[in-house]
């Protein structure tokens, strides 16, 4: 099947003033970020605060366009648009944010709220568009009745279950998800999780899934993408990169989750996140990793193919070759295949 | 209330007509007092009007003076500060600097000014007030609109496709509503008064219309021989000035959104 969506070198650089006689700053916030998802897939974007994530999603979601590279949505070029599909890319990718009570108009009912995206994009007479909401809202567990109510009467899950009936009002393709659990009680986290892989069964949605959670990615996710600092580290299926990260910034992530079971050994990452403004010269991570070398400091590591999985690291065999599973991984490709072949087809 | 209720029925209430002259009452003072008449129940200004009836028929153009400064310096104040905190940029600059302008003069004087470049006149003097009063609701819609520009679900309608007119007018305007509100009903009492200043002036209303603040100004050649002449309108206008702002704090109450619920 073809990608919904296929990002190549997506780069986003936002000038910064700093001061009235010094030269603007050249911010990266994402310097160069490539992906497919297929229908029914969810890519999970994972990475710390300030990474990029964000503005990959905002770049998506065509709120703003990227400085260079091209996004290709549901078949059309979706960064230099042709006229006659503005319409149709526009309803071809919907969001859902991560914040349930700033992404709802306080001032109108969720009716009003649901019917909205279709006054704007459909002709469908007001009964018609009133008819779907309802329809939309019982599909996410909601009772129609409530079309009436203001969003200020409804708890924080119910709000995101409105917010993605609203994403889902204009039947779209890819649905992106700004962290639309975090802000949630953990109780409420895992019937919202549930509902999206349901809502992803029935309507072959694609999720690009943006989350810092690494406890909800492992649920929900099939492919994830490791950011730092604007950059992939690491990109491939779930389950590779789960069993055995083989960049030292994911295996540190990884290390990070609290989790049942017996103990394993804690990764501590020392220092903060280095400034985007003025990013290290060699390997993005260089600056924090217990494993850099001076030709890691000098020199930035490709992103490339291994293990079923791409990574950015000049050492990553190393981690391979410790755990001696370069033959079962081998074994474990052709079944792997078909979730590894969007990365790579879209070019590294 | 009563006032408004008085003001749409002072055809009907209204004892005499308002530029009714009497020649054989001038000056009579109010009913109770010694040589007054019940027939002149706050006595007569000093052509012989009733003053009762012109109070009347003054609440009638005040008021209206009032709504109708407010409706057009806040639609047009709402409208541009609207355009301005959502396009920023350099048409935020323009419109700014040119309510700036219009801040530092003293808001009396900047009137004078309308009035005196425009001729004196009821009409004029309501758009030299409106003109007075617009810097106040484009900075307050500019203020709100920013608050509410970088909001989520300003981004999510956007996403779903809505044009820069939907966007300001249907999902941010009715947010930002609840402080224009409250500022155009405490506006409505500020236009009043300045209207009567400019009465007062002889650069608003032109007798004979009874509008108070000219009534005063006709009237203060007789403040010590005749005190009810100066008198009553003056309480007029206090009355109606301070209603409007308790109606203000009223609505500043009942609108904020932490005392609901």
């Amino acid at each position: 099947m073809s990608p919904v969506v296929a990002a190549r070198d997506l780069v986003q650089v936002y000038e910064v003033g700093r001061g009235l006689f010094r030269e603007p700053g050249r911010l990266r916030a994402v310097s160069g970020i490539s992906f497919a998802i297929e229908p029914g897939r969810t890519l999970a974007v994972v990475g710390e605060s300030g990474c990029g994530k964000s503005t990959l999603a905002r770049m998506v979601t065509l709120i703003e366009p990227p400085k260079s590279g091209a996004l290709t949505l549901d078949g059309m070029d979706a960064v230099r648009p042709a006229p006659s599909e503005r319409t149709r890319l526009r309803r071809a990718v919907q969001l859902v944010f991560q914040n349930p009570y700033g992404s709802l108009n306080p001032r109108k009912t969720v009716g009003a709220i649901l019917e909205a995206p279709l006054a704007i994009n459909t002709d469908l007479p007001a009964a018609e568009r009133t008819e779907r909401a309802r329809a939309m809202m019982a599909r996410v567990g909601l009772r129609p009745e409530y079309a009436d109510r203001y969003p200020h009467m409804f708890s924080g899950g119910q709000r995101q279950r409105i917010a993605i009936a609203r994403a889902l009002m204009l039947s779209p393709k890819l649905v992106v998800a700004d962290e639309p659990v975090s802000a949630l009680d953990v109780s409420i986290q895992a019937q919202v999780l549930n509902l999206l892989a349901d809502l992803q069964r029935d309507l072959g949605l694609a999720y690009l899934f943006i989350s810092h959670d690494l406890g909800v990615v492992r649920h929900i996710a099939h492919d994830v993408l490791v950011m730092y600092l604007g950059l992939a580290v690491e990109h491939g299926p779930k389950e590779r990169i789960f069993a055995r990260p083989l960049h030292p910034y994911t295996q540190a992530l990884l290390a990070s989750t609290p989790g049942l079971g017996p103990g394993r050994p804690r990764i501590r990452l020392r220092g903060e996140l280095p400034s985007p403004l003025n990013p290290p010269a060699g390997c993005v991570f260089s600056t924090r990793c217990p494993h850099a070398t001076d030709f890691c400091r000098t020199d930035r590591p490709p992103l490339r193919p291994l293990a079923s999985r791409l990574v950015a690291c000049h050492y990553a065999e190393r981690f391979l070759d410790d755990a001696g599973d370069l033959d079962t991984d081998s074994a474990l490709r052709p079944a792997g295949g078909a979730a590894i072949a969007s990365p790579s087809s879209v070019g590294v | 209330m009563a006032v408004i209720g008085l003001a749409a029925v002072a055809d009907a209430v209204a004892p005499y007509g308002p530029n009714l002259t009497n020649s054989a009452a001038f000056l009579r003072p109010p009913a109770w007092q010694e040589g007054g008449s019940t027939a002149f129940l706050l006595g007569t200004d000093a052509i012989g009007r009733d003053m009762l009836s012109r109070l009347i028929h003054g609440a009638r153009l005040s008021l209206s003076i009032g709504i109708a400064v407010v409706a057009l310096s806040a639609s047009v104040g709402v409208a541009l500060g609207l355009v301005s905190g959502f396009v920023g940029g350099v048409t935020d600059v323009l419109v700014m600097r040119a309510m700036d302008i219009l801040l530092t003069l003293p808001s009396l004087l900047l009137a004078i000014v309308v009035v005196a470049i425009l001729g004196p006149g009821l009409m004029n003097a309501m758009l030299a007030v409106a003109a007075v009063l617009l810097p106040h609701y484009v900075r307050l819609t500019r203020a709100a609109v920013m608050s509410e520009r970088g909001r989520d679900y300003v981004t999510a309608s956007r996403i779903a496709g809505a044009g820069p007119l939907r966007l300001m007018v249907s999902e941010i305007l009715p947010n930002c509503a609840a402080p224009l509100i409250v500022q155009a009903s405490l506006g409505i009492s500020t236009a009043i008064l300045d209207a009567a200043a400019l009465g007062f002036l002889g650069l608003g209303a032109q007798p004979p219309s009874p509008e108070w603040g000219t009534m005063l100004a006709d009237a203060r050649e007789f403040v010590l021989r005749a005190w009810w002449v100066v008198t009553f309108p003056g309480l007029m206008i206090l009355a109606v000035v301070l209603a409007f702002n308790l109606v203000g704090d009223g609505l500043r109450d009942a609108l904020d959104p932490k005392l609901k619920r």
